[in-house]
């Protein structure tokens, strides 16, 4: 039962992390209609910024965590004006193989400026909440703080997305855009600066998810960012991509299917697990979760 | 849209140029062989670059033709691949003949990756847009981790495979007699291959992919595969078969891939499975999308161009992959931006009159 529950601890924890930053995949995809590869990278830079800050400037992790923000902020809403932005009428293929591009680039840049050898990212909090106290170290139960601190800032984010885009102007301004691009434009939305605030708040989340992510697995490289991204776009089209609540849900569910499966089957095979489950759940429901089945129109 | 695929039907029927092409360029390359003038790196480099070819026009069949966006094609490449060297290495006391075992393995590697492909599509091709890519992306993950899992050998009594479920297996529990060959080790992957590709095996499978794809895009089922990518409803309302036509263009391409896998694999004598990891989807998909969808000769150039591209930056060394990477940008917003494609033509223009400034000063003079 202890067990059990580590593991489920663990699965919700990783699963915060992938639903962070499928709530930047999903709200990009619903509102620009397009796959942004370049999503994972920007949680390594993210990543990064804050190690440079706290490590080696000795910053107050939330002074880094802010920063970081900020950056990534920046960063992806220079990435959509320069290289999305010109290509907004273009076949969504040509938008995709530019998203790689910026990966790629974003990989290499940070290869070039701080090496390959990964670095140890030490915790931003340390120590663990005791649950149920045992005899022994397996008798008992704790629980991380920033496990604590993923999911608690995987819900907020989640609760304040979805106020966000429900109640805020700028919010039912990407609900427009997201259903008819130009209906909206003749609206009187701005869709250009709708864009670019989505990428902000996408890129922003991505450094949220960043600081989490390696806070809890401590390792920080050029390429940490691509396979939790996959994972994430996996999490987002799970939970049915363009739905807020669906990407928090596929994004918690994918981290504990994970983590059950590595616990209990096959380390090596839980990858294989989890796009299994994803392909079976695209089978029954071809949408996602949560998603809306939109009838094609004749 | 339409008036490019138009275009692109129209440069595919009748047109030999892909095939002079090819045969042109190694008949160039043999020559520079011959006459010691290529370097040794780039040697190195022939049989890739036929397999990314064959690659570029098997995954150009599927999102060009088809119109479908798979990326995890790597892992049909791996497909074949893992199956032409378990071929090739079991066959190597009993068919002796390197170029006949080659194609023998070839042919194994593509029947795999055929099996492969029509079990995949089944389900993958119920599904459209985004949910289909992201499917094709979820099994080329599985491919690649069930490979890591493997443990094969051979021996006198045949073939033993272990499924190594829990990592805890190696290849002392395959038991394998006296004189026995382990061909993959797990997450090593294939070791101790003996390597039996070349150049000109590459060359003739590039012709034989050419041959199949733009036979079969100007077939009644490759007919059906285009009117299905252009308009699936209209196309359905005249009684296409979207499920069955759309399955044997799919099948097609794997069992492409599977061939040029296998010829991959034989050039390697040690080649694990993550080679073939989201990355190599992504590269193939690059080499399609910048060689222009459905157009076939793009895709060979393409492949060609960029798999060279990193060597040739080889003196840039740290810096290559960044260059890459900003000449992908850059071409991707030359060709599809409709500013810089103005500004390339008003650039174009401005260069035109530059060189020939007499020519139209002398017309309008005529005019008057």
């Amino acid at each position: 039962m202890i067990v059990f529950l580590s593991h489920l601890i663990n699965g919700l924890s990783l699963g915060s992390v992938y639903a962070i930053i499928a709530l930047g995949y999903t709200m990009v995809y619903g509102i620009a209609k397009m796959l942004n590869f370049a999503h994972g990278d920007v949680i390594m830079v993210g990543g990064y910024i804050s190690y440079i800050l706290m490590f080696n400037l000795g910053m107050p992790w939330w002074v880094a965590l802010l920063a970081a923000m900020l950056v990534c902020t920046l960063l992806g809403v220079l990435i959509e004006g320069f290289a999305y932005r010109p290509l907004r009428a273009a076949p969504s293929l040509a938008v995709l193989i530019t998203a790689i591009g910026v990966s790629y680039l974003l990989q290499n840049s940070a290869l070039l400026i701080w090496k390959s050898n990964p670095k140890s990212y030490p915790s931003i909090i340390e120590g663990s909440l005791m649950l149920i106290k045992g005899e022994t170290a397996s008798d008992s139960l704790s629980v991380t703080y920033i496990s604590l601190m993923t999911v608690g800032a995987c819900v907020i984010i989640m609760v304040g997305l979805t106020l966000f885009t429900s109640n805020t102007k700028m919010g039912k301004a990407m609900r427009a855009c997201s259903e008819d691009k130009g209906a909206a434009q003749l609206m009187g939305i701005n869709v250009n600066k709708t864009i670019s605030v989505t990428f902000a708040i996408g890129s922003a989340l991505a450094a949220v998810a960043g600081v989490l992510m390696c806070s809890s697995y401590p390792t920080l490289s050029p390429t940490t960012g691509s396979m939790p991204g996959i994972k994430a776009f996996t999490a987002a089209v799970f939970g049915g991509i363009g739905s807020i609540p669906g990407a928090f849900l596929g994004g918690l569910l994918i981290g504990l299917i994970e983590s059950f499966a590595k616990a209990y089957v096959s380390t090596q095979l839980a990858n294989t697990i989890v796009f299994a489950v994803l392909i079976i759940v695209l089978l029954i429901r071809p949408a996602g979760l949560l998603g809306k089945y939109v009838p094609e129109k004749v | 849209m339409k008036k490019l695929q138009k275009s692109n039907l129209q440069s595919v029927s009748g047109s030999a140029l892909p095939y002079i092409v090819v045969v042109a360029a190694f008949f160039i390359v043999t020559l520079l062989q011959k006459s010691g003038n290529l370097e040794q790196h780039m040697q190195g480099m022939l049989v890739p670059v036929c397999c990314y070819i064959v690659m570029a026009l098997s995954l150009n069949l599927t999102v060009g033709i088809m119109g479908e966006l798979s990326i995890g094609h790597a892992g049909f490449m791996s497909l074949g691949a893992f199956s032409g060297v378990v071929a090739s290495q079991s066959l190597i006391d009993a068919v002796p003949n390197t170029a006949l075992r080659l194609a023998l393995s070839i042919a194994c590697g593509a029947c795999v990756a055929a099996v492969g492909g029509f079990l995949i599509g089944l389900p993958v091709l119920r599904l459209r847009g985004d949910y289909l890519a992201i499917v094709t992306l979820a099994f080329g993950e599985i491919i690649r981790d069930i490979i890591t899992c493997l443990i094969v050998g051979h021996d006198k009594n045949g073939l033993h495979i272990l499924f190594n479920f829990r990592g805890t297996k190696t290849v002392a529990d395959l038991e394998l007699v006296e004189g026995g060959l382990p061909i993959i080790k797990g997450a090593q992957g294939a070791i101790g291959t003996t390597k039996i590709s070349s150049f000109g095996a590459g060359v003739i499978l590039i012709l034989i992919a050419l041959f199949i794809i733009l036979n079969f895009i100007k077939s009644r089922t490759g007919r059906a595969v285009i009117a299905i990518r252009d308009n699936r409803i209209a196309a359905e309302s005249v009684g296409v078969e979207v499920m069955k036509n759309k399955m044997i263009a799919f099948v097609i391409s794997t069992t492409l891939a599977g061939a040029a896998g296998a010829l991959y694999g034989l050039n390697y004598t040690s080649l694990a499975a993550d080679k073939f990891d989201f990355n190599k989807s992504i590269l193939v998909l690059v080499f399609v999308v910048l060689g222009g969808l459905g157009n076939m000769l793009g895709s060979i150039i393409s492949a060609t161009v960029l798999t060279l591209l990193p060597e040739v930056l080889r003196g840039f060394d740290q810096y290559r992959m960044l260059i890459y990477a900003i000449v992908l940008i850059l071409v991707m917003l030359a060709t599809n931006s409709p500013k810089m494609k103005a500004l390339l033509q008003k650039l174009l223009q401005d260069v035109k009159t530059l060189l020939f400034k007499a020519v139209p000063k002398r017309k309008s003079e005529g005019e008057v």
